[in-house]
């Protein structure tokens, strides 16, 4: 799909160097993955195929040289979140194998509403953004972790620390939430 | 790079998303597609930080931000999804219908779920 807009993405586009086709082709990797994701049956491939699309976004934040963003999404996403979900899946007693009723009667309507969505979106951002160019090249350095690490402790104390307080809420949240009260209890 | 590639992947990802968020019935996987959502966000904010190059580096934090939070929002609506889970015996988010609309009734969902709408109401006065 991407291909696509490489053609008509823009008159000066004469030679793509190696840092976009490599971009383009994990990005199709990406959006295939994330296709089977929201389309399979089986569950547990589901959240399988967001391992491989949640990685190749790990390897487009590497390409934008975000290197920093690139292992937190890693560590996080593909570490952590995947195995929630894994987690949540078990716990419910997903069924193992095909499960027929995975898709709500409002899928077609969904597509719609997706394709409206893809169709609009791509084209306004295709037209606003036609002669645009960022420039990835390592040398700069702005994405390097040192530069991200004291940006972020120099300027971003406060939001920071406000998350890290949110995070512990969350946490106590989930426990309070998950805990199984005694059965003569409601409270 | 043209700022074109990270801009269309991120929206054909998050329109990939949507669909999933709109026809998936089992409320994990409606979790994954809001994850998916949330990552073409994160693609956007990269892609304009590159682009912009602003001496704060706003794009790169709020990526962090936006993962933080997704990930706090993954662990509470896992626990949410699992009491759901253990009150009623099923995680599908269409079969969800106390707190909908009583006026118009849907007739295609009532149908399997006649008795277990009996029992809702029972539990309700309960």
């Amino acid at each position: 799909m991407n291909v696509v807009h490489h053609n008509a993405a823009g008159s000066g586009f004469l030679s793509p160097t190696g840092v976009e086709i490599t971009f383009v082709l994990v990005g199709l990797v990406v959006l295939g993955a994330a296709l089977v994701t929201v389309t399979t049956r089986q569950l547990v491939h589901a959240a399988l195929w967001l391992v491989v699309a949640l990685g190749g976004i790990a390897v487009e934040y590497l390409l934008l040289t975000a290197e920093f963003i690139a292992w937190v999404q890693v560590l996080i996403y593909v570490g952590s979140v995947v195995v929630l979900l894994l987690f949540g899946l078990m716990l419910t007693k997903a069924p193992i194998g095909r499960s027929p009723d995975a898709d709500s009667e409002n899928r077609w309507v969904a597509l719609g509403v997706a394709l409206a969505a893809a169709g609009t979106l791509v084209w306004v951002v295709a037209d606003a953004f036609r002669s645009t160019w960022i420039d990835v090249h390592p040398a700069n350095g702005p994405g390097a972790t040192a530069v991200t690490g004291s940006s972020l402790f120099r300027f971003w104390v406060l939001p920071f620390e406000a998350l890290s307080v949110l995070l512990l809420a969350a946490l106590v949240g989930a426990i309070v939430l998950s805990r199984r009260r005694p059965e003569g209890r409601d409270r | 790079m043209h700022l074109i590639y990270p801009a269309v992947l991120a929206v054909l990802l998050f329109s990939i998303g949507l669909y999933g968020v709109l026809a998936r019935r089992n409320a994990i996987l409606v979790l994954m597609s809001v994850e998916l959502m949330l990552n073409a966000v994160n693609i956007n904010l990269v892609a304009f930080d590159r682009w912009l190059g602003d001496g704060l580096h706003t794009g790169q934090a709020l990526t962090l931000f936006t993962i933080t939070i997704a990930a706090a929002e993954i662990g509470l609506g896992l626990a949410i999804v699992l009491l759901v889970y253990r009150n009623r015996g099923s995680s599908d988010v269409d079969r969800l219908t106390d707190l909908a609309d009583p006026g118009r009734p849907l007739p295609e969902q009532r149908a399997p779920g006649g008795t277990a709408a009996g029992d809702e109401k029972a539990e309700a006065t309960a």
